[in-house]
């Protein structure tokens, strides 16, 4: 595990600027965690949430209106308190997160700034790929199963009340099906991630670099 | 291009001279016509006058028709030159013939021909068929474009043209500053249809493609509102312009874009709802979908909003709820038919451009007025972009380019929509009119021409990011559904309101409202996208699975046990006790609709051939989605196909997804002989890779936070009906049934289905042990039957059932030859 702290791969941005924004070389040079402004902000947020504690429980979530219709609430929300994302251990869910751990899972969903040069931008891209598959894996144990696939695309599925769970079953199936597919047509390419062709896992593949590695938006 | 498009154009030159022709003969031959008309009753009359101008148009058609299919005969010419640029010289070489025939400019492109007839099928294509995501995603940045970048570039243009004809430089024009800036604002507007034309045959990314179309839809509003607000300037005379009337003009762009949305959105709401219930008059379905957008179009047109707005909007708006409304076959004819005209219309618009500029009449040459036309929209265009672009970047995410840059303002073409408009002026009021038509037809023809032509190699040469023209994988629908949801959760949890806000917000608000409004019962339960997806990918494994059957050899693909094909073991003639179990079987299992023609054939089985078609019939029913052989040709005006369809579609969905739990579960008990077989299969792949770093499947232990595999071995099947009892439950289709006498009869203990990929492989001893003559696949297909399996390259190894179906004969296959060396090795 890369021991670089997230914030670190992220570019200065003040709030407003898009990454366009003109950054000198050597703003750009000097990388800088979240602006101050962006800090504050999400502190406010932050004790909003907490309602002025300085940890927040699974529970402070319930309190977001606008979360409730998400299907995949719950594992949004577990992401939060995960151990790995947290960088505090390789499994387990932590109680509650203090303002710290709660900007560093933020800290995912910063924009890759194209003007770093390409080690970061890969770094970056790495940790927030790494967020989402943590996401998938519910049992940490480093690998996406047919059954915790089946159980996200279930999640995701069940915000149609009209698709029945055996459809969303083998939607699963087809995806993983797809996936080792997929990954069997570029086994010459991933040799690591696959296991070689005689090892029948299967990736989740991303459909080329785009797909993950959008810039998630500047959320603060 | 000389020789290969020879004999097209040869043919060309004698349908123009045709036409020529035509309109003169008609004079000779009326008379002899009106001569022997009080002869009594005629046989056989020639009325040329009386079909004449239909006549004459769907000539037209045809012949823009057959240059169409002319340019494509040499591929090395449409691939360099754009096809508007080729119609444009097309129509310059038909009406300088007409016109030296004739002497006579009969055809020209009119401006109520052209918005009433040929814009609107090309802006309608141009909505339903728009990206929504894509469109609302960069609409800020389309709405800056062709608002703010319009009115930059008709100011700037005419207003510099004013400057210079105040230097003198143009000589003598009998003009004022408010026909420059009326001029100014026709030529401004960037023309969706040019844009189109262009853009589709370079391929840039979506983003920019979107931004430069968008814009050259949007900005409809801003030049009609300019239009008319100068033309009425002009009629009112400079001197009598109040500050009134200005602050018209701006509440006028308001009322015109807003409105025109309105009406747009109005009448996308009622053809929506149209839709919804149309369910017993399929055949005209379609036709509401283009009456009901056109009607758009005339009443903001009617109500003098933007029209182009309007049936663009109506087509963005009502494509969800029409496309999950009509029936497939609706949807097919209306996507075809919107095409049709809309590169009818198209073809036609550029040919008549051509034609039109043959006419002495409207040419007044001005050299520096035209120059320095094409010199300062082109300037300004690219400073306008440059200015905004900056401004934009610090709002975007996804920062605009230099290069996007460059190509955005290099794609700012001109159209018919400019020439429609300066066709239009009244030429009392505007006296230069033929000058500004003349120097607009140039602009059209060096922007289409020159610019269509060197855009490609420019963005070839700039390396523009090019637009991945592949489909979506059911894997990255998934994941892209997630991420929509992470990313509107974390605004949520931050507090934020942004794009995926907005975008939940309103889908969340779709779901429980408008849907349930503007959709059909059925249509809401099936209308996800990713079932969708999984729907086509599903269809198109079927799809290519017939065909490579066909290919092969009509419906040998079938495995199908037959007595003239008795080589394998395997395939015994099935015992008439066992055909007949299964089928009773199956017909208890399965009292659907799949069944109905089972137990017609019920009563006609025993016999193998029965047994045959039987399996035949299920078979094309289960895996030929929509088999074209199978429309029975219905003269009937009002039916088209019987509506079994919706059943059918579930039935086959649950069974393909249960033959693909059936595939998972086999790998999981993994019987001895298929593994094998898959080993083989496997071990092809392997060689094929010449990945032999890794010889007995053991993999490298990576470190848990860097693997990102899905693990075979920890497959649970818990649900208790998807007991690992060998599928007994699952065969319920033709093709297990079939498996199962194919077990009985090998008396071999058998698993249906192995799906080698997801096979677990603990032991690499059997590997070893496959016999070197069955490795290389030419010789494990010595028989007879091995030639017509289906090829087993990876390419073709795709995700699934029906092309389980292949996989599961090419093992059984693989068992049939491989079973008696195999059992020397046991």
């Amino acid at each position: 595990m890369p021991s670089a702290w997230p914030l670190t791969c992220l570019s200065k941005r003040t709030p407003g600027s898009g990454p366009g924004a003109s950054v000198s070389g050597k703003e750009r040079a000097q990388r800088q965690a979240v602006s101050s402004d962006q800090i504050e902000q999400l502190h406010r947020r932050f004790k909003q949430l907490s309602g002025d504690q300085p940890t927040i429980r699974k529970e402070n979530f319930n309190n977001v209106p606008d979360l409730e219709l998400n299907p995949i609430r719950s594992k949004i929300v577990r992401a939060f308190f995960d151990n790995r994302n947290l960088r505090k251990g390789p499994s387990g869910l932590a109680d509650e997160i203090n303002f710290e751990d709660f900007l560093t899972i933020m800290s995912y969903f910063q924009p890759i700034d194209i003007a770093m040069d390409p080690e970061q931008v890969e770094l970056c891209r790495k940790e927030k790929l790494r967020f989402l598959f943590h996401m998938y894996d519910s049992d940490s144990d480093g690998r996406i199963t047919l059954e915790e696939y089946r159980n996200v695309v279930e999640e995701l599925l069940s915000g149609n009340p009209h698709i029945e769970k055996e459809s969303a079953r083998s939607i699963a199936d087809g995806a993983m099906m797809e996936a080792a597919s997929v990954c069997v047509g570029h086994m010459a390419d991933l040799p690591r991630c696959c296991g070689g062709p005689v090892r029948p896992v299967a990736v989740i593949p991303w459909g080329g670099p785009e797909l993950p590695c959008a810039p998630l938006p500047l959320t603060a | 291009m000389a020789g290969r498009g020879a004999p097209g154009w040869g043919l060309l030159w004698a349908l123009a001279l045709a036409l020529g022709g035509l309109p003169r003969a008609r004079g000779i031959e009326e008379e002899p016509g009106g001569a022997h008309g009080s002869e009594g009753f005629q046989v056989v009359t020639f009325k040329w006058h009386h079909v004449q101008d239909p006549y004459i148009i769907a000539l037209w058609i045809l012949v823009a028709s057959l240059a169409k299919i002319v340019f494509h005969l040499s591929h090395r010419v449409t691939s360099v030159v754009p096809e508007s640029a080729l119609l444009i010289v097309l129509g310059l070489v038909l009406g300088g013939i007409v016109w030296a025939a004739d002497h006579l400019a009969s055809f020209s492109l009119t401006p109520t021909v052209f918005f009433f007839y040929l814009l609107p099928p090309i802006v309608l294509d141009a909505g339903y068929f728009m990206p929504n995501r894509l469109f609302f995603g960069n609409l800020g940045t389309i709405l800056l474009y062709a608002v703010v970048g319009t009115v930059w570039n008709a100011a700037t243009t005419g207003l510099s043209l004013y400057g210079v004809f105040l230097s003198g430089l143009m000589g003598d024009l009998r003009t004022g500053l408010l026909d420059f800036l009326l001029f100014g604002s026709l030529i401004a507007a960037v023309d969706p249809v040019a844009v189109l034309a262009v853009f589709e045959e370079v391929h840039v990314n979506e983003v920019l493609f979107i931004i430069v179309f968008g814009e050259s839809l949007l900005n409809d509003a801003v030049t009609v509102v300019l239009y008319n607000v100068f033309e009425s300037f002009v009629t009112l005379g400079g001197d009598n312009v109040t500050g009134v009337d200005c602050v018209k003009g701006v509440v006028s762009f308001f009322v015109v874009s807003l409105g025109g949305t309105l009406v747009g959105v109005a009448f996308a709401f009622l053809l929506s709802l149209v839709t919804r219930f149309t369910k017993h008059v399929r055949i005209i379905e379609p036709g509401f979908v283009f009456v009901i957008s056109y009607l758009s179009y005339l009443t903001s047109e009617m109500l003098s909003l933007s029209a182009i707005l309007a049936i663009t909007f109506c087509g963005i708006c009502c494509q969800k709820y029409v496309k999950a409304n009509i029936s497939e076959q609706s949807a097919t004819t209306v996507r075809y038919t919107m095409k049709m005209l809309a590169s009818g219309a198209e073809t036609i618009i550029f040919m008549f451009l051509g034609i039109s500029a043959v006419d002495p009449l409207i040419w007044t040459w001005n050299t520096a007025f035209v120059l320095l036309t094409l010199v300062f929209i082109s300037v300004y265009r690219a400073i306008g972009v440059v200015l905004q672009t900056w401004v934009l970047n610090r709002y975007r995410m996804v920062p605009l380019e230099i290069i996007d840059q460059v190509v955005m303002s290099y794609g700012g073409l001109r159209g018919a929509v400019a020439y429609a408009l300066v066709v239009l002026l009244d030429e009392r009021k505007v006296r230069e009119k033929n000058l500004f038509v003349s120097t607009t037809v140039i602009v059209v023809f060096f922007t289409v021409i020159f610019q269509g032509l060197t855009i490609k190699p420019l963005v070839q040469w700039l390396k523009v990011k090019r637009s991945e023209q592949r489909e979506p994988k059911l894997n990255e629908k998934l994941h892209g559904r997630a991420f929509d949801h992470i990313l509107s959760a974390i605004e949520d949890i931050s507090g934020q309101i942004g794009h995926n806000y907005l975008r939940d917000k309103w889908s969340n608000f779709d779901r429980k409202f408008l849907s349930k409004v503007l959709m059909r019962k059925s249509a809401q339960k099936s209308r996800d996208r990713i079932l969708n997806v999984f729907h086509e990918l599903n269809l198109k494994d079927a799809i290519s699975y017939v065909a490579e059957g066909e290919r092969r050899g009509s419906l040998a693909f079938i495995r199908s046990p037959s007595t003239d094909n008795m080589v394998n073991v395997d395939f015994n003639t099935p015992r008439p006790s066992v055909v007949e179990a299964s089928v009773s079987y199956l017909l208890r299992e399965n009292v659907s609709a799949v069944c109905l023609d089972m137990q017609s054939l019920q009563q006609r089985r025993r016999s193998i051939r029965d047994t045959e078609d039987m399996v035949t019939h299920h078979t094309l029913q289960q895996y030929l989605y929509k088999p074209r052989q199978e429309y029975k040709h219905l003269y009937s005006r009002h039916e088209l196909t019987p509506e079994e369809d919706e059943k059918q579609d579930k039935e086959i969905f649950h069974r393909t997804m249960r033959k693909r739990l059936e595939s998972f579960k086999s790998a999981k008990l993994g019987i001895n002989q298929n593994k094998k077989a898959a080993k083989l299969y496997k071990r092809e792949r392997a060689q094929k890779r010449r990945n032999s770093s890794i010889p007995n499947g053991k993999l490298p232990t990576e470190s848990p936070a860097s693997t990102f595999t899905i693990k075979e071995n920890d497959m649970e099947f818990s649900d208790p009906e998807e007991a690992p009892d060998n599928g007994v439950e699952d065969m319920s289709g033709g093709i297990e049934f079939l498996a199962g006498v194919t077990q009985d009869s090998a008396t071999g203990p058998t698993a249906g289905i192995d799906n080698p990929v997801f096979s677990p492989d603990e032991d690499p001893g059997i590997f070893a042990q496959v016999p070197p003559w069955l490795s290389p696949e030419e010789t494990v297909a010595p028989s007879q039957r091995a030639r017509v399996q289906l090829p087993r390259s990876p390419g073709t190894f795709r995700r699934l059932a029906p092309f389980r179906l292949s996989t599961k004969s090419v093992d059984s296959f693989l068992l049939a030859d491989g079973a008696a060396p195999e059992s020397t090795h046991m």
